[in-house]
């Protein structure tokens, strides 16, 4: 067997491989925010754990692979498209598989006029002025090796204008598909999500995988909810077990506008989720909701990050975590409140099940407050269920296995509640009963 | 006989509790178990509906031709053995109806009986909700989450009243309530006393027992049942207290 060559190296080595597909695009001043991007990564080093950032998140399973840069072509069909679907939900849908768009498997209903919800590479080709604008603005590529990368081999993702004051009222559903075969890819997608002042819309971002090979999903998403807007994200993430997914959520939010997010995850082999929003005006709501399941030797790690850089905004954060067998789990979530944002309301909240001795959550909250006018709270906990609460079930005739789903149905119930796509709540319902009551 | 205790030992963290109880329950009758604090009255309940803390080191319990001892907490349940807990547990995020309609139908499915629908479940809980005068508004909130004491109690015998048990066994259920609370607990109780089942009534007090009369009261007294004897005995108890009890030990338990 060939010994493999070091992450960067094989990523800086292969730029040429990859420039090759892009058919000619290569002398677009697009182009030289990718080639930027190269540089930046090629002078970074990949994070250890001795950067307090990635203290308990070891990249080493994932940087010992050589991950084919160019994907292969998967052949699919809308048969297995609706295996990912909702019941019961009109939505607008896109579809990516293998990190390529495909306009055959996707399909929009009316939209409203001038807004767009199409591929990036077509953005990208047409220049769209609203790409230029905001594109790497939220998601910087300095110190952020992945970021660097996933931006330098940007080809396609989801793109999402919503112009000043239209309204989307179907959900979008972006599903991306990585279909694995014998060989390791890497997919890389840039989504751009732009709510312009008084929209309003709905985004699915959906990550999920047919066939259990090896792969990198290196994801990169920017979103700009301007004044008075309104962008509901949810992010859905069930992969691969042999999987690696390292994810960038960056929100901008100006004056007034509410942004709210649900990061709901049954993991890969492992996942890394950054997600950040920043007040970029006064007022604002913002509100970071998760909940994720995972068993076996799962790793998920999710990084959030709330910045309260302006006055009289509210954040409201909540994640909540099932682990089994030897799963392991981080969060680490940072509300920053900056010395200009007095009147700040900060709530954050991480609580966590482990249902085997083996199982371990690493939790750290962490408040930095420089405003002396501010009203913050947060706390972690790590638990086991409820034994007194499951034997008060039995005591009922409710078994074992129904007890425990019950129990872990009602730990999960506050996160699931606050979605607001029902069909999106029966289906995340769904999955707990699946795997906690068969 | 319904349920019959031979010899019954158990301890909890090595300590032993109860030190050879014997107990013959039959069908319509109601049996008070009373005691001093520490007497092992609420050990004795928890060992009938199964609590694993507790380890049985001698003796029997057979049930219904059973034996209990065998049967995992759930099966007991399934089988017809009900406790009301002195401690009614909180459970968020799960409501009374989620709780009642799994648990009717994990019985039903053991039984070998079909599943209730909707709106035979719903006439039910209508019915028996009438019985402790529980507002229907309970049904959908979380389990006793943010319930007064009285309520917890009455949505113990709620919870008994629609599982319908053979056997019920009531842990300190007077335990917290004011007077009116306790003349409706003991109402739904006696509303629920037929010839085909058997109710175990553990109380520290004898203020209960006027509402539920017993057929019979025992006195539990350092694991033992060191007295038995009709209703008349728990007005005895109260009227001399339980030092009655411990000063004559020696005399009762020869």
């Amino acid at each position: 067997m060939m010994s493999n060559i070091d992450f960067k190296e094989w990523f800086i080595s292969n730029y040429k491989t990859f420039e090759k597909s892009l058919n000619g695009e290569k002398t677009t001043s697009f182009h030289q925010i990718r080639k930027e991007a190269l540089s930046k990564f090629s002078e970074m080093n990949l994070p250890t754990t001795k950067d307090e950032e990635w203290k308990y998140t070891n990249i080493s399973p994932i940087i010992k692979h050589n991950f084919s840069v160019i994907p292969h072509k998967a052949d699919l069909s809308t048969e297995e498209v609706n295996n990912f679907l909702f019941d019961k939900l009109e939505h607008h849908l896109l579809v990516f598989v293998n990190g390529e768009f495909r306009n055959d498997l996707s399909r929009l209903n009316d939209l409203p006029s001038s807004v767009e919800v199409g591929s990036l590479s077509d953005a990208i080709k047409k220049n769209h002025p609203a790409l230029m604008k905001h594109f790497g603005k939220y998601a910087e590529d300095s110190h952020n090796l992945f970021t660097a990368l996933n931006s330098a081999y940007t080809k396609d993702g989801a793109f999402v204008f919503v112009p000043k004051g239209k309204i989307v009222e179907e959900p979008i559903h972006i599903i991306f598909i990585n279909k694995t075969t014998q060989d390791k890819f890497v997919t890389q997608p840039r989504n751009l999500f732009i709510a312009e002042d008084n929209s309003k819309v709905t985004v699915i971002e959906h990550y999920t995988s047919i066939g259990d090979g090896v792969y990198l999903n290196n994801t990169v998403t920017e979103m700009f909810v301007g004044e008075n807007a309104n962008l509901d994200h949810i992010k859905l993430q069930e992969e691969s077990k042999k999987s690696f997914h390292i994810s960038r959520m960056e929100v901008d939010q100006e004056r007034s506008s509410n942004f709210s997010s649900h990061l709901i995850s049954t993991g890969a082999e492992f996942s890394r989720n950054e997600f950040t929003t920043r007040f970029n005006g006064e007022g604002g709501e913002s509100m970071l909701n998760g909940l994720f399941m995972i068993d076996d030797e799962q790793f998920f790690d999710a990084h959030t990050m709330i910045d309260h850089a302006k006055p009289y905004c509210n954040s409201y954060e909540h994640y909540k975590g099932i682990l089994q067998d030897k799963a392991r789990g981080v969060f680490n979530g940072k509300v920053m409140v900056r010395p200009d944002a007095q009147k700040t309301n900060a709530f954050q909240e991480n609580n966590s099940i482990l249902l085997s001795d083996d199982a371990v959550m690493n939790s750290k909250p962490q408040l930095e407050i420089f405003a002396d006018d501010v009203k913050c709270s947060h706390g972690a906990t790590v638990g086991k269920l409820d034994e007194e609460a499951k034997f008060y079930l039995k005591t009922r005739g409710i078994g074992e296995e129904a007890a425990t789903a019950m129990l872990i149905h009602a730990f999960a119930s506050d996160v699931i509640k606050s979605i607001r796509i029902e069909a999106l709540r029966d289906y995340l319902e769904e999955i707990i009963s699946k795997r906690f009551n068969q | 006989m319904l349920l019959e205790i031979k010899n019954l030992h158990a301890r909890i963290e090595g300590n032993e509790i109860l030190k050879g109880i014997n107990l013959k329950v039959d069908a319509g009758e109601v049996h008070a178990i009373m005691g001093p604090n520490g007497s092992g009255k609420s050990t004795l309940a928890s060992v009938l509906a199964g609590r694993e803390e507790y380890e049985v080191t001698e003796g029997e319990i057979w049930y219904n031709g059973k034996n209990l001892l065998e049967l995992s907490p759930e099966d007991r349940a399934r089988e017809g053995v009900f406790l009301a807990f002195q401690y009614p547990v909180e459970i968020p995020g799960v409501s009374n109806t989620n709780l009642l309609k799994t648990a009717v139908n994990e019985i039903r499915k053991y039984r070998g009986e079909e599943e209730l629908d909707a709106m035979e479940f719903l006439e039910l809980l209508k019915e028996k909700s009438k019985l402790v005068e529980l507002d229907q508004k309970f049904l959908s909130r979380s389990v006793n989450e943010g319930f007064s004491g009285g309520e917890k109690k009455r949505n113990e015998i709620f919870q008994m009243a629609v599982l319908n048990p053979k056997l019920a066994i009531l842990d300190e259920t007077d335990s917290g309530l004011d007077i009116d609370a306790l003349r409706i607990v003991a109402n739904g109780v006696n509303k629920l006393r037929s010839k085909d089942n058997a109710i175990i009534v553990v109380t520290h007090y004898q203020r209960l027992l006027n509402y539920i009369v017993p057929d019979y009261v025992h006195v539990l007294y350092q694991g033992k049942i060191v007295k038995s004897g009709g209703k008349e005995l728990a007005l005895e108890l109260e009227e001399k207290g339980y030092d009655w009890v411990k000063n004559n030990k020696a005399e009762v338990t020869v």
